[in-house]
């Protein structure tokens, strides 16, 4: 009994070994002189169990009386997570390296909230939600203050911390008021008793501070707050891996609830996700505007994203699910390229994050403000780039779900977001006379930036073949 | 559904009341106490002399390291005593289930030793 319940959470648990077996290891040796040896084996551990969780295993197995669910939902999700945290991981190893603050626990912190982000979608329990989210969470708040003698990182991490443990109150609290009114903190117990016009006011209540908290941790409008400090006040590598894995995993999470716990009454929170929505796609396309720090404008920029792929979420349907997973594996994939790009950007060796040092990049870096212009293009949702055909998903599923007006506003949403981007592609082409930025030749960064601007190009063909995987994700989870 | 929430109900009076006197406290101040503030009266009194400093002093940060490994094996402790009090009608995977996290704790505590948090100096 026991056994089959270990080998379901295996990876997991791989994981989590590794991670403190390597921290015994490396507190006990060499401490920092093996940091960079361990970001290798990390992000070499994370890619193979993302490999071997995409390649393995087939249905729907439970673990643990049910609280913890391996199906093809949560496969999919694994699968983006530990990719993306693994090539983030490597994206920011010379750029901590170069500027002293490669300590041997960020890959590991980093390994500790992979495992928190697995354990999150595949929780099939109040419970099991918490403490894979707060793992995750309290890996996060440490790194965010990696650099312990800047201010700023130090502020990043403290805000992320209060207003974390904040939103973790709130999902706590209608944790609690669904767990009394419901019986049980199951969610094949919960959807039965939440079947659509029968929610009592007690588990409404319970299911909208839910969802509060978990907009939080997505970064959605109205609480989205903490997403431009922490992001501009965290170490680049850092904001990096905020912009990615988390973001996957907490979209994950949110469906994972939504669907499994309360889809009998869809009606109920499919409009106030549809707010949440409609919020953060306009806050996200205006707030940017204003912003000159490129990381803020990273921030507001996946506040807007977020939008996008909860419109996913909100049609309710299976679509929308499927839809969702795919915008956010075209995200993650965008973001990988930006961050590597903005990882490059130093000048006299002070990393540059200033959108006004762009001016005439082209003149200078010509390949690589081509393949930043690609993605620029493909976040704006520019046609031929895979990031319209994201967009395209999300707002196809909000129409045939009946959410037309979500879907026009969304397009208006996305036509004000492309100013700030375009504006980008302008400073860079034909801006006014430029700053002399260092020419950075890194290999990982080149060969990430390139990479993925290549898949925004090339994967309009067959997109890799996530969609179909998207699609089969969606049908294990909406049932 | 009714039944439930009338056993709630001593709550409700209790917040109610707990509410309206601090409230009644605060207003009774405000409307009845006469007022006629001179600077000796609204400076800080302490004990005679003037104020030295500003209440608000730095701390050393270690004493909140020490504080945060003292809640983390009291609560250790507080997991631990409904174990102890169940053990004899515990099944094998309840006892290695918290072996398990007597584990994890560990490698955290010689994580910290190692890393010289528990030294003053």
């Amino acid at each position: 009994m026991i056994q089959a319940d270990l080998s379901v959470i295996l990876p997991e648990i791989i994981l989590a070994v590794y991670a403190m077996a390597a921290l015994l290891l490396a507190v006990y040796t060499g401490k920092d002189k093996l940091a960079a040896v361990l970001v290798w084996s990390t992000a070499g551990l994370m890619a193979a169990l993302g490999i071997w969780i995409g390649t393995n295993g087939g249905g729907t197995q439970e673990a643990f009386g049910g609280m913890f669910i391996d199906d093809g939902f949560a496969r999919f999700a694994k699968v983006a997570i530990l990719l993306s945290a693994a090539a983030v991981l490597l994206m920011g190893l010379e750029y901590m390296a170069r500027r002293n603050m490669l300590r041997f626990e960020f890959p590991l912190l980093v390994a500790l909230s992979a495992v928190g982000m697995m354990m999150m979608v595949s929780a099939g329990d109040l419970m099991a939600l918490y403490m894979g989210l707060e793992l995750q969470s309290l890996a996060l708040y440490v790194i965010a203050s990696m650099r312990r003698d800047s201010v700023k990182s130090t502020e990043a991490g403290l805000k992320y911390f209060v207003l974390g443990a904040l939103s973790s109150g709130l999902l706590l609290y209608g944790a609690s008021l669904v767990y009394g009114f419901a019986g049980t903190t199951k969610f094949a117990g919960i959807i039965q008793v939440a079947q659509h016009g029968e929610v009592s006011i007690g588990l409404l209540f319970g299911l909208v501070f839910l969802i509060s908290g978990l907009a939080f941790k997505v970064s959605a409008v109205p609480f989205h707050m903490w997403t431009p400090d922490v992001y501009q006040g965290a170490p680049t590598p850092v904001t990096a891996f905020f912009a990615s894995a988390p973001k996957m995993a907490a979209m994950g999470l949110f469906a994972r609830v939504m669907h499994d716990a309360f889809g009998n009454a869809i009606g109920d929170w499919s409009q106030v996700v549809a707010v949440l929505s409609l919020l953060s796609m306009f806050v996200g396309a205006v707030a940017a505007i204003g912003q000159r720090d490129i990381k803020r404008l990273m921030a507001y920029s996946s506040i807007a994203h977020m939008g996008y792929a909860l419109m996913g979420l909100a049609s309710g349907t299976q679509m929308g699910v499927e839809a969702m997973l795919v915008y956010m594996a075209i995200y993650v994939s965008m973001n990988i390229g930006t961050f590597a790009f903005i990882l490059m950007l130093q000048k006299d060796g002070q990393p540059i994050t200033s959108i006004d040092a762009l001016h005439q990049y082209s003149r200078r870096e010509p390949g690589k403000a081509l393949a930043m212009l690609v993605l620029l293009f493909s976040l704006a949702g520019v046609p031929p780039m895979l990031g319209f055909f994201g967009k395209l998903y999300v707002l196809r599923a909000a129409y045939e779900a009946g959410l037309a007006w979500l879907a026009i506003a969304g397009v208006v949403a996305s036509v004000i977001g492309a100013f700030y981007y375009l504006r980008i592609v302008y400073y860079m082409y034909f801006g006014d006379e430029g700053e002399d930025l260092d020419r950075s030749n890194s290999p990982i960064l080149w060969v990430f930036l390139m990479g993925s601007a290549a898949v925004m190009v090339f994967g309009i063909i067959n997109m890799f073949g996530v969609d179909s995987a998207a699609a089969a994700a969606a049908a294990a989870l909406v049932r | 559904m009714e039944e439930m929430l009338r056993e709630y109900l001593p709550i409700l009076v209790f917040l109610a009341v707990a509410a309206g006197l601090g409230i009644v406290l605060i207003l009774a101040a405000v409307v009845l106490a006469v007022r006629n503030p001179d600077p000796e009266k609204v400076s800080a009194y302490e004990c005679g002399f003037n104020a030295f400093d500003d209440a608000r002093m730095k701390f050393d940060v270690r004493f909140y390291l020490v504080s945060i490994l003292f809640i983390i094996f009291d609560l250790e402790i507080a997991f631990l005593f409904p174990w102890a009090v169940g053990f004899q009608d515990m099944s094998d995977t309840g006892f290695w289930s918290m072996m398990v996290f007597l584990a994890v704790l560990t490698i955290g505590f010689a994580y910290e030793w190692k890393k010289g948090a528990l030294e003053w100096e």
